[in-house]
């Protein structure tokens, strides 16, 4: 599927994803890099050890959910954009999706833009909480979107109009 | 004539390293690009290259660009750049000869040459590929990267390698809609990361599907596609058409070997290589003496490679001609492990089982 | 067809300049190529193929190919894609394989 396609297995995905406890405890990394490839930024990224690729740079990147602090620091440094920030410790039904976005125009906080799946379609209307884009970040934005907790594992884009 | 110790030809990434390698060992170098500028294909990539930070990992490559040129500023006494200059010969008796604009010829006689020429895009056939339209994809890349001109406003990328998901990507990023990306392969061939994040805004990536003609009459209106079947050939009745008016091509790159066959190199053909590519040993030097290579001439790889190989034909050039670097064999060590490294995983296992065709004693 | 706004790239373009195609008046930035000004401004087919006259447009854009050969004030075969645009210049379809002064 994801070799031919590009869209991850449903099955791919919740490997990658941290425990529904871990997640309602607070912010933390989901990598969605599944292919080995020679890439190790993400663990120079990381300030706390918590992304390990062992000896060879072309291994997976393992996460430790318990090292991890959601900083975020590693969103941005992906060159292939395969990791966001997710947290559920703030409401129960919804979650806080920290994703990278490099297209203009950038969404404008406070407002409401469409949440994509992973083929890109249309799932649901997702509120826009913050536009990061501070120098260290180069160039690659992050947002952070509130989005309805039933998309867990199905959000990954979204689409500003205008 | 012009004489000088190291000629370097191209100014792309394996070339500007190859000449801070060769500088900082203490020789005098000179660079000869046939653009108005150095930095080769970098000055377009305005993604965040792979790898380890050895080989710039995270940053875009117009940024590597600008830290390759402020690096090799720091030996202005050994390094000499000609701009402008374009490289047509390269003889047995060790000339060089170029040609300066469309104005003069100039000789240049080294005591070695390292050949860091690049590579350039292979083309496909199918009827009317040669409308108006129809581009390389690194040609649509440097037509809105580096000039900010859109190609049309809706793209068939042809090709799902590195090139084109990210050029589809940076297509977007203009603000130029891509309709779908095709790839006659059963499997996508570039980063799936790449691809990934290409199809979550939207754009189907097809394999095994390819291009049956593209229709218009003084330039692209329309283009055909269709499937092919486990032999790569067309499956009737499978025909889609779209409205585009733009294609681009992107299923692979040649070496641009030409000046070492002139000079007498060993060459072989290597499909892992994509193309006919020289005989080397391990310090990047071919089968005539003093004429080394790096980058893409000796085999298409990431521009990540094409560094590092820059770096390590660079110090071996100048160890060649009297010039040892004080750290020679620890640095020759690292740039030969962090070739490895780029190697040895399952994208790059094709590139190796390709070196080991070509490596001579 | 030029791009304003771009998320990763600030484009500086030169100085505005003028120049000809086939007698027509087309204006372009200092810096760019011939072949960037003329596909900004809506202009593809650049030539012609010497036996079929079919229309040529560039194709690889980094002087390998010659597909965007030109007469350029006068002077056949030039690289229209990695030559720069000057203030003034006369750019014209080529026909044939061009004749060498």
């Amino acid at each position: 599927m994801l070799e031919k396609t590009g869209i991850p297995t449903e099955e791919m995905i919740k490997e990658v994803f941290p425990s529904i406890d871990r997640i309602n405890k607070g912010p933390v990394a989901v990598i969605e890099c599944y292919q080995k490839i020679p890439c190790n930024p993400c663990v120079t990224a990381c300030r706390f050890n918590a992304i390990n690729i062992g000896d060879d740079i072309n291994n997976l990147p393992e996460l430790d959910i318990e090292k991890c602090t959601g900083c975020g620091m590693c969103v941005s440094k992906c060159p292939g954009l395969s990791i966001m920030l997710i947290d559920g410790s703030k409401s129960e039904s919804t979650i806080l999706f920290k994703i990278p976005y490099e297209f203009l125009p950038l969404p404008e906080e406070g407002t409401i833009v469409k949440g994509l799946n992973r083929k890109g379609e249309y799932i649901t209307d997702v509120d826009v909480i913050k536009v990061l884009n501070p120098k260290s970040f180069d160039r690659t934005p992050v947002i952070t979107v509130e989005v309805d907790r039933n998309y867990l594992y199905e959000f990954r884009n979204i689409r500003v109009e205008g | 004539m012009k004489h000088v110790e190291i000629a370097i030809i191209g100014g792309g990434p394996a070339g500007l390293c190859a000449a801070i390698s060769a500088a900082s060992s203490g020789a005098n170098v000179l660079i000869i690009e046939r653009n108005n500028k150095l930095g080769g294909q970098l000055v377009k990539q305005t993604h965040m290259f792979f790898g380890s930070e050895k080989q710039y990992a995270s940053t875009r490559g117009i940024d590597i660009c600008n830290i390759l040129i402020n690096k090799l500023s720091k030996f202005k006494d050994k390094v000499e750049i000609m701009t402008d200059t374009t490289v047509v010969g390269m003889y047995e008796d060790g000339v060089i000869t170029a040609m300066y604009k469309e104005e003069k010829y100039i000789k240049i006689k080294s005591e070695a040459v390292i050949a860091a020429t690049g590579a350039f895009e292979k083309t496909l056939a199918f009827p009317n590929n040669d409308l108006p339209g129809i581009y390389g994809a690194g040609a649509v890349q440097t037509l809105m990267n580096v000039y900010g001109v859109k190609p049309g406003n809706k793209v068939l990328m042809v090709g799902a390698g590195n090139i084109g998901l990210i050029v589809s990507y940076q297509l977007m990023q203009a603000g130029v809609e891509v309709k779908a990306i095709l790839d006659a392969a059963p499997k996508i061939g570039g980063y799936l990361v790449h691809a990934s994040k290409i199809r979550r805004m939207g754009v189907p990536i097809l394999t095994r599907h390819s291009v049956k003609e593209a229709i218009g009459k003084e330039y692209l209106e329309k283009a055909v596609i269709c499937e092919l079947d486990e032999k790569w050939q067309p499956i009737e009745g499978t025909e889609k058409e779209f409205d585009v008016d733009v294609m681009c091509i992107s299923v692979g790159l040649s070496p641009l070997n030409e000046l070492l066959v002139m000079r007498g190199c060993e060459m072989k053909y290597v499909p892992q290589l994509s193309g006919l590519v020289p005989l080397r040993d391990e310090n990047y030097e071919t089968t005539v003496g003093n004429v080394f290579v790096a980058g893409d001439i000796s085999g298409i790889e990431e521009a990540s490679s094409a560094m590092v190989e820059g770096y390590l034909s660079g110090l071996c050039t100048a160890e060649k001609i009297g010039y040892k670097h004080e750290k020679f064999e620890e640095l020759k060590n690292d740039y030969l492990n962090q070739l490895d490294d780029l190697r040895s995983g399952a994208v790059g296992k094709h590139i190796l089982e390709g070196t080991k065709e070509i490596l001579v004693n | 067809m030029r791009i304003d706004k771009h998320p990763i790239l600030d484009f500086k373009r030169g100085k505005k300049i003028k120049f000809t195609f086939n007698g027509q008046e087309i204006e372009g930035y200092e810096g760019e190529s011939i072949a960037a000004a003329l596909h900004a401004s809506g202009v593809k087919v650049l030539g012609e193929s010497i036996l079929k006259h079919r229309p040529r447009g560039f194709y690889c854009a980094i002087g390998n190919c010659s597909s965007c050969l030109m007469v350029v004030d006068g002077m056949p075969n030039v690289k229209t894609c990695i030559t720069e645009l000057k203030e003034g210049m006369v750019v014209e379809t080529q026909k044939g394989k061009g004749k060498i002064v």
